[in-house]
C-alpha cells in the first residue's frame, strides 16, 4: 500500500527545459529561409496559369519587371492603365536599359550571363507593353527571361 | 560572508523561451515561401536593321499562328481554338514523312503540307537520320491579351514537350523529364531526343496587324 502511494504522488512533470531548444531550432530554420521582400509593389497582377513552367532558382540572380494597373489609392494619380515597374518606382519602356545596367553592376561579373528578367505581368495587359518591354531587354542584351505564371496541377497526370 | 559569495545567483534562462517565440513568430510572418515559376524563354539578340536577304523558309516548314487584337487565333490559315492548338502543333511537329518537296516550283503548293527534312547524324539513331525542318512562327497583335500569349506558349511549350515524351518512351521507355533527371548515358538520351525534336518558336518582329 504504501509503495503505491509513493508513486502517485512522485509522477514527474514534463520537463520543459528542452522547449526553447526546440524554439532555437524552429527560428533558425526560418531565419535561414526567410526573403524580405525588397521593394513594395505599386501595381497589381494576377499572374496567368500555364502547364510547362520551370522553377526559378537562385533568387539573388532574378531581376523583377512588375507589369499591370496601378493600385486603387494610386489609380487617382496614374490612371488604371497597365504601368511598368522597376524596383521601387514607375518607369517607362525608356528606363529598361538603365534598370539592367544596374542589375548587371550589382551582380558578380561571372554571373552576368545568368541573370534572368522575370517578367510579373497582369493577365489582361495588352501585349503592346510587354513587347515594348522586350525589345529594349533585347537593346540592352538582357535575354533571358521568364514570363512568371502559376502552374495549374494537371488532374489527368495525377 | 561567506555566505553570500557561495550563492550566487544563475541567470534565470526562463524568459529565453518567451523570447525567442517572439522572434520565431516574426520571422513567421515575413516569411514567403513562395516559389517562383514560369516559363523560360531566351530572346534573340536584338539587331538595328534585319538584314534584308532572309533565308528563304520553305511554306511548309512554318506553322503559322498569328493572333489578332480580340484574341482571335489564326492558325495555318485557319481559325482555331487555344484548347486545340497544342495537338495541331504536335501534329505538325510529328509529321515529317519526306517526300523530296516542290523545291523548284516554290510557288505551287508541294504535295505533301509535312516539313521537310535535313539530314543529320544523332546518338542513338545513327547517321543520316532525317530531322524535320519544322519551325513555329508565332506573331501577335499589340492589342492581343497577355493571358492568350501565355496561353498559346504553353500549348507550343507543351505540344514539343509532349512529343519529346513520346520519342523518348518509345525509344528508350522512359519519359523525357525521367532521363533528363536520370544518369549520365540517360542525360545523353535526353540530349540526343532534344536535338531530334528541337524546340524552334520563331517571334516575328512586333508588328501592328489590325487594331
Amino acid at each position: 500500500m504504501q509503495i503505491r502511494k509513493k508513486k502517485k504522488k512522485d509522477l514527474p512533470p514534463v520537463s520543459t527545459a528542452s522547449l526553447p531548444d526546440i524554439v532555437f531550432m524552429l527560428l533558425f530554420f526560418f531565419m535561414v529561409t526567410t526573403v524580405m521582400r525588397e521593394t513594395s509593389l505599386k501595381v497589381t497582377h494576377v499572374i496567368p496559369k500555364a502547364k510547362e513552367v520551370a522553377k526559378l532558382e537562385r533568387k539573388s540572380l532574378v531581376a523583377y519587371i512588375h507589369i499591370g494597373p496601378p493600385l486603387k489609392p494610386l489609380q487617382s494619380v496614374y490612371g488604371t492603365e497597365p504601368r511598368i515597374q522597376l524596383d521601387d518606382a514607375f518607369a517607362t519602356p525608356k528606363d529598361i536599359p538603365t534598370f539592367v545596367e544596374s542589375v548587371k553592376s550589382q551582380t558578380n561579373e561571372a554571373e552576368v550571363p545568368l541573370l534572368t528578367y522575370s517578367l510579373k505581368v497582369d493577365k489582361d495587359t495588352k501585349m503592346g507593353v510587354v513587347v515594348d518591354v522586350k525589345q529594349e531587354l533585347r537593346k540592352a542584351q538582357a535575354l533571358k527571361i521568364n514570363y512568371s505564371t502559376t502552374k495549374i496541377v494537371d488532374k489527368s497526370k495525377l | 560572508m561567506a555566505r553570500k559569495k557561495r550563492e550566487l545567483q544563475e541567470i534565470n534562462a526562463g524568459s529565453m523561451a518567451d523570447i525567442a517565440f517572439l522572434l520565431l513568430i516574426f520571422f513567421l510572418v515575413t516569411t514567403t515561401m513562395d516559389v517562383d515559376t514560369g516559363l523560360m524563354r531566351v530572346l534573340p539578340p536584338y539587331v538595328e536593321e534585319p538584314p534584308e536577304d532572309q533565308p528563304d523558309v520553305n511554306k511548309r516548314n512554318v506553322f503559322v499562328v498569328l493572333a489578332n487584337a480580340q484574341d482571335n487565333l489564326l492558325v495555318e490559315d485557319e481559325y482555331m481554338q487555344v484548347e486545340d492548338l497544342k495537338d495541331a502543333a504536335k501534329e505538325f511537329i510529328i509529321g515529317y514523312p519526306n517526300d523530296p518537296g516542290n523545291m523548284a516550283f516554290p510557288e505551287f503548293e508541294p504535295a505533301s503540307n509535312k516539313p521537310e527534312s535535313y539530314d543529320l547524324i544523332i546518338k542513338y539513331w545513327g547517321a543520316d537520320y532525317p530531322v524535320s525542318k519544322q519551325i513555329i512562327s508565332l506573331q501577335n497583335d499589340r492589342g492581343t491579351s497577355y493571358d492568350l500569349y501565355i496561353a498559346i506558349q504553353d500549348a507550343l511549350a507543351s505540344a514539343y514537350q509532349e512529343v519529346r515524351d513520346d520519342v523518348a518512351k518509345s525509344r528508350f521507355g522512359k519519359t523525357y523529364d525521367e532521363l533528363q533527371k536520370g544518369n549520365e548515358q540517360e542525360q545523353e538520351q535526353a540530349k540526343a531526343v532534344k536535338k531530334l525534336i528541337a524546340q524552334r518558336i520563331s517571334e516575328a518582329e512586333p508588328k501592328d496587324i489590325g487594331q
